[in-house]
């Protein structure tokens, strides 16, 4: 017997309609009052990543980027403050930067001339006898995001007056970003150029993605195809081949921190010992060289160094723009509500104090060619099933999007007594947590505000 | 000791090998170091004509055998280039990991190509420099690729910056850099070889 679906129409904007314990409705995808008001609420009402401070190391520097679909400019000011200044002329609205980064003390607008200090004060307009006002009430003054706030390198803004303290807003997130940051020497890393992709779906796609070892296999098929062309004998499997047969019953797990932010931890899945790493990256351009080099050079403690070079075997998300997965700090960016860009930022290794006898320039050039791998040869294809993801729903009448994976299943996910969820690497309960959030984000209108520094 | 080939092992991607690609690239484009004779400049003409046929025919192991083993292929994420050792490129393949692009393109289960693209290029400005090995020549020449995928036309443009290598007779390709005119936007599902 035939089973038949009335058609019915969704009641707009009743979240608890659109956002269920096991589904989604497909507007949340394909609205674009619904977009514009994520615009608002997610992208004005959280902590969003706008830069790295290493991509403005100097006093004056600048990137140009967006806060929500906001231009913004991203400065560290000549006092060395950091701000994210409205790329917005307080006259009559036009940009006052249009280049991609640089080193300014201050904008001029170019359509009348009105210059601005990058603190966001005015510092000038021309032919001002022929203005009765007084240009030294702030708001002639550029507009500002109200917080600006960096972890350990990692600059984050928001309009939310009532937001928590970024730290607060990370929470649990913190202790693998941490880790991640700390097998490095000092601490940290620097950005150095990205590679830079979009796709015409809706940004939530991406973000859905970003914890599911359920499609790794499927989607990256090619990829895993590709990595152990090779293989011979006895060597280990390479690169994603830990997902292969039954990744559920092997020792990775994802975990759910709280506030959209999730990882997947792929580490235990390995031995915990110099070298692990290094042995299941795929091939990539100089490895038998600079392999050859750094032990001649190293001896023992080579093998610790390569690791460097290695992409960790994690994925951390940061609701709803960051994600830090091997190497690659990869940063959405919604242009459109069916366009999103991914910037995938190379990170490399900065050696100040010689942790790395003299071996930074050495890793750095693996890990290049090591980060260049899956943009090239894996995120194609998730981007293309995101593209298809977005045309399947434009099917009006078929409305819902599930997520229900592990789910009513006994035993299979544990609620940990500090609020964090592990599951399994394929379950989807990161995605029925973060869609949790969402809806809790949609259905309060936040507290936003913009700052002008006084004169 | 036997060493394996280049398609099996990177030992020629060595820091000299870098050195010596990034001092090529820099600053060869002199008027007075055009190569005017007839014979060179359709010698490298028809082999730039061929490559860009055989890659809109997706003949793409054709294609790889006017390469040098020891080769590379390097689209730069900068409009000045940079130093590859220092920062990530759109694409950076040694002969290995072509030969990795090429299996992954040619395996049913690469979903950025399927349906795979067509793609047509037109390329005009060849201009031949020498270099100062003898048996070392580079080609500027511009290019205008036009990519239908799936109901969809994307373009690339911008200029290639071709190293050839003499081999016996003849020109085969050891470095081909393709510098996009937008290469450091971002660029939707650039899965084919430009
Ligand atoms: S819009 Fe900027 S000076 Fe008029
Ligand atoms: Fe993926």
């Amino acid at each position: 017997m035939n089973i038949q679906e009335p058609i019915r129409t969704p009641k707009f904007l009743d979240w608890d309609e659109l956002v269920q314990e096991d589904k989604v409705h497909r507007l949340i995808y394909t609205d674009e009052a619904i977009f514009q008001e994520e615009m608002r609420k997610i992208w004005g009402g959280v902590w969003i990543f706008l830069g790295h401070e290493s991509q403005i190391p100097e006093k004056n520097d600048f990137i140009r980027g967006k806060l929500g679909l906001r231009p913004i400019i991203l400065t560290r000011d000549s006092g060395g403050k950091i701000r994210a200044l409205y790329n917005r002329c307080t006259h009559r609205g036009s940009t006052v930067c249009r280049e991609d980064k640089g080193n300014s003390k201050s904008f001029a607008c170019p359509y009348h001339g009105w210059s601005f200090f990058n603190t966001g004060k005015l510092s000038g307009v021309p032919w001002p006898e022929g203005y009765s006002c007084d240009f030294s009430e702030s708001k002639f003054n550029l507009a500002q995001v109200p917080h600006v706030k960096s972890y350990r390198g990692f600059i984050f803004g928001t309009l939310n007056l009532d937001a928590p303290s970024l730290e607060t807003y990370l929470g649990g997130v913190r202790a693998p970003l941490d880790e991640w940051l700390d097998r490095h020497p000092g601490g940290t890393v620097a950005f150095c150029d990205a590679n830079r992709l979009k796709f015409n779906g809706n940004w939530k796609l991406l973000y859905d993605n970003s914890c599911d070892g359920y499609h790794v296999i499927f989607s990256h098929r090619s990829l895993l195809a590709m990595e152990n062309r090779q293989k011979v004998g006895a060597d280990a499997a390479k690169g994603m081949a830990f997902y292969k047969n039954s990744p559920d019953n092997g020792p990775m797990f994802l975990k759910y921190f709280g506030n959209g932010h999730h990882y997947k931890d792929k580490r235990p899945a390995l031995e915990k010992r110099p070298g692990a790493l290094w042995e299941i990256e795929g091939p990539h351009p100089g490895m038998e060289h600079y392999e050859e080099k750094l032990r001649a050079k190293l001896g023992a403690r080579a093998d610790e160094v390569l690791d460097l070079a290695s992409s960790e075997p994690i994925n951390i998300n940061i609701f709803p723009n960051l994600h830090i997965l091997g190497n690659h700090v990869q940063v959405s960016q919604p242009v459109s509500l069916t366009e999103t860009d991914t910037t995938w930022w190379g990170t490399s290794v900065v050696d100040d104090n010689d942790q790395l006898q003299g071996c930074a320039d050495d890793i750095n050039a693996l890990r290049m060619r090591t980060q260049e791998s899956f943009p090239n040869f894996g995120e194609l294809d998730d981007l293309m099933n995101f593209e298809q993801i977005q045309i399947g729903l434009t099917a009006e009448e078929d409305e819902w999007v599930y997520m229900h994976r592990g789910l009513g299943i006994n035993d299979r996910i544990t609620h940990a007594a500090n609020g964090t969820i592990i599951a399994p690497s394929t379950d989807e309960v990161f995605l029925r947590e973060t869609m949790r959030e969402y809806k809790r984000l949609m259905s309060v209108e936040p507290n936003l505000a913009i700052k002008r520094d006084p004169n | 000791m036997k060493r394996e080939t280049p398609s099996q092992k990177s030992y020629y991607v060595s820091d000299e090998w870098y050195q010596s690609l990034v001092d090529g690239y820099q600053d060869w484009q002199h008027p007075e170091a055009e190569i005017t004779d007839l014979n060179t400049r359709d010698l490298v003409r028809r082999l730039l004509e061929k490559e860009a046929c055989l890659l809109d025919e997706t003949r793409l192991d054709d294609w790889l055998a006017l390469y040098v083993p020891e080769c590379a292929y390097w689209v730069p994420a900068s409009l000045n280039q940079g130093d590859p050792r220092k920062e990530i490129a759109v694409c950076f393949d040694d002969r290995r990991r072509l030969e990795d692009r090429i299996f992954r393109l040619q395996n049913d289960f690469a979903w950025s190509q399927r349906p795979a693209s067509r793609t047509a290029r037109i390329l005009s400005g060849i201009t031949a420099y020498q270099s100062k090995y003898e048996e070392v020549i580079m080609v500027r020449s511009s290019f205008f690729t036009t990519e239908f995928h799936d109901g969809d036309w994307r373009k690339y443009t911008g200029w290639y910056g071709h190293r050839l290598r003499k081999s016996s007779e003849n020109w085969l390709i050891e470095v081909k850099q393709v510098n996009l005119i937008d290469c450091d936007q971002n660029l939707r599902n650039l899965s084919v070889i430009l």
